[in-house]
């Protein structure tokens, strides 16, 4: 067996003194993709922000395994060039700040860090705009401030369409199916199959099935509070989209929500 | 406090143009005597309640001397904000004009581009009939001084239906003029259906510890459209205190922008009187200090006729100690319906220490007018810095492009597209050089308020 992706053991971690996560073990391999499902306040999003190096979490026991390294000593930046991407559940509109110029900007720093060489501004223009079509996304986004003014749909697919420009090895979508109509939610998940490769890795944030019907996961986990309660094959998640969540969570000695 | 006579020196005398007229012999006399009547303003003056002028003490009145020696290379020059610009350009160091370094080149027939000091010679009946009569109205203590010393300046008058520019203006201090007082003072006419661009850079070389103390009145008959975009970036340890007074005849477009870069301390004073109806104006304005710098605009938007519309847009970026002031008044005059006013202050601290004052101020005197104003002060957004780091830039430059934003809301409105783009890489540089702990772009001390973000 190859070495994993991400290796994550016993990991606990919370906000403001209120432990969120209480004990998560979950390892990805190459080639996998892996849904973690659960109800709201199971800390889905919580383990997404630790992970991508989100200020205001207290790690207070356990380990992550990145590519070998201690992803939780590494700076936001740092886990963006060693391949690893978020996409966000709620993207962040930043006024000024051109789309373009802010992926170039991106993409180079993953260059220089990958010891490959940047791209100036026309070359970035033509492989952006191949990645454009990927996401059946509009050219003028290009020219637009980042998120800025976009719809809820435009700004998911904006994430995908990052995903592709960045070619992560490990993706974390947070709840991008969220909030995404049945066309939407087509779109990303067409773009995000078509980045599958068995060099890479993908975690599923979601909260629905739904999104598991266009990317059909080789695993899922259900998370309850804090802590993974089953592990299964893409069958689980047809059974809590057809029992919901509380046979689980009952089972696992916890009132449900 | 300031007792402010302590600050005049009892041997202040106006100065003279060699050759000039009586009338401006006898109005420098009216001005020094209104300047040594009314005595520095101090904190106890609303207007100068934020702006404490007591550091000025040390300062002397006197003008620099003419030196035979051009005191900057052409070298030296070429490495100064603007100087890489086409165009005509006028050139004054230490308050005296450069000819080697100035030059004026392609202008259309008629335009005239000059020093103020030949002007009085060469066009005595434009100037008697125009200088003064601008920043004289609600002049400061300093616009008055600035009349009974100025020695020159520029001088530019667009004829009827004509173009120029883009002129830049730069006025430049050394070390010599440490210690002394520098008063350029600029008359730019705009006839009716005239246009101009015009720039005034306000600059140091090496380390000049000075007081510039300019004037620029900007006279634009109807249907004239002038942008004019101050730039001051004088060195840390000046003192620069400058009126831009504007005067816009019916349906007219002016756009002034006003960048405060450099100083210790520094005041620009900006009094546009729309004075026709249909007057479309802009004022538009950024700071970018740090530091111990103290940054201050203050304004007075007089609309006094009908169907007049004026915007103010001022960003203001604060980094270590600094300080900015914003002083905004608009005053809608009773015959002045259909007014719409509009005064926006933004400001983005970047250290816990900066500090902002801001007044936004409207005066209503008709009833169907149309006017907002509205100020914010915060930090950078912490969500928006997250985002750009996940996505493998380095904090230093994601908050480098966040301030960078925050400035170009305000670069966009320049419309002469060179001056945007020179603006931009000034900007640009000098958020870079910034990046220490005590400058702009980060600092132990950065305090990131989500709740206050700008974002």
């Amino acid at each position: 067996m190859t070495q994993p992706i991400l290796v994550i053991e016993n990991l606990h971690a919370g906000v403001e003194g209120r432990e969120i996560l209480k004990g998560v073990s979950l390892t990805i391999h190459a080639g996998e993709t892996h849904a973690l499902m659960g109800p709201n306040g199971s800390g889905k999003s919580t383990l997404a922000a630790v992970l991508a190096g989100r200020e205001g979490y207290t790690i207070s026991k356990g380990r992550v395994d990145y590519l070998g390294k201690d992803l939780l000593e590494l700076a936001p930046e740092d886990r963006a060039r060693e391949g690893l991407f978020l996409a966000f559940q709620y993207p962040v509109e930043i006024p000024g700040v051109n789309s373009t110029y802010f992926l170039k900007a991106a993409y180079n720093e993953l260059q220089k860090h990958r010891g490959e060489p940047e791209l100036d501004a026309a070359d970035f223009l033509v492989f952006v705009k191949e990645k454009v079509k990927l996401l059946d996304l509009d050219d003028d986004l290009l020219k637009r401030a980042v998120n800025e003014g976009f719809s809820g749909g435009e700004k998911k697919r904006n994430e995908i369409f990052q995903m592709a420009v960045l070619e992560p090895k490990l993706a974390i979508l947070d709840e991008t199916d969220s909030g995404l109509d049945i066309d939407a939610l087509k779109i990303v998940a067409q773009g995000v199959n078509k980045l599958r490769r068995p060099d890479n890795a993908q975690l599923l944030i979601t909260h629905y099935q739904r999104l598991l019907n266009y990317i059909v996961p080789d695993f899922v986990h259900v998370l309850h509070d804090g802590r993974i309660v089953r592990s299964g094959g893409r069958e689980l998640a047809l059974e809590l989209e057809e029992r919901g969540y509380d046979w689980l969570t009952q089972e696992a000695g916890a009132p449900g929500k | 406090m300031i007792a402010s006579q302590t600050l005049l020196p009892p041997e202040l005398e106006a100065a003279a143009i060699p050759g000039e007229p009586a009338w401006l012999t006898s109005a420098r006399q009216t001005a020094l005597a209104r300047f040594s009547k009314m005595g520095l303003p101090t904190v106890k003056d609303e207007d100068w309640r934020f702006t404490n002028l007591a550091p000025l003490a040390g300062l002397s009145f006197a003008p620099v001397p003419d030196l035979t020696h051009s005191p900057i290379s052409k070298e030296t020059f070429s490495r100064l904000p603007f100087s890489g610009l086409g165009g005509s350009r006028l050139v004054f160091v230490n308050g005296h004009f450069s000819s080697g370094l100035s030059s004026i080149v392609g202008e259309e027939e008629g335009v005239k581009i000059m020093g103020l000091a030949d002007a009085v010679a060469a066009e005595p009946a434009l100037v008697e009939r125009h200088l003064f009569r601008l920043a004289q109205k609600n002049a400061t203590p300093f616009a008055s001084l600035n009349a009974a010393l100025f020695e020159d300046g520029a001088f530019i008058h667009v004829p009827k239906g004509r173009k120029a520019g883009p002129v830049n203006l730069f006025y430049i201090s050394t070390p010599d003029a440490s210690g002394k007082t520098v008063c350029p003072r600029s008359l730019i006419i705009l006839e009716n259906g005239a246009q101009a661009t015009v720039t005034e850079s306000y600059l140091s070389v090496g380390d000049a510890r000075c007081l510039t103390n300019s004037v620029t009145e900007l006279v634009m008959g109807d249907n004239a459209t002038a942008e004019y975009l101050k730039f001051q970036d004088e060195s840390r340890d000046s003192f620069h205190l400058a009126t831009v007074a504007v005067s816009a005849g019916r349906d007219s477009h002016v756009r002034l922008h006003s960048m405060a870069f450099g100083g210790k301390l520094s005041r620009t004073n900006i009094q546009a009187t729309l004075a026709g109806e249909g007057v479309e104006c802009v004022l538009n304005g950024l700071y970018l200090v740090g530091d111990e710098q103290l940054a201050d605009h203050y304004m007075i938007v007089d609309h006094a006729v009908p169907h007049g519309t004026s915007h103010e847009y001022f960003n203001g970026i604060f980094a270590g100690r600094s300080k900015g002031v914003f002083h905004g008044r608009i005053i809608v005059r009773p015959d002045a319906q259909k007014t719409d006013a509009k005064q926006t202050n933004k400001n983005l601290l970047l250290s816990d220490d900066a500090t902002v004052d801001t007044k936004p101020q409207l005066e209503i005197y008709a009833d169907d007018v149309k006017c907002t104003h509205g100020a914010t002060v915060g930090q950078l957004s912490e969500e928006a810095i997250f985002y750009l780091r996940s996505r493998g830039i380095p904090v230093d430059k994601a908050r480098q492009m966040l301030i960078h934003a925050f400035a170009g809301e305000i670069m966009d409105r320049i419309l002469c597209e060179p001056l945007r783009e020179e603006l931009n890489v000034r900007v640009r540089k000098r958020l870079e050089e910034n990046q220490n702990p005590r400058g702009m772009g980060r600092g132990d001390s950065l305090k990131v308020d989500q709740d206050g973000s700008l974002a």
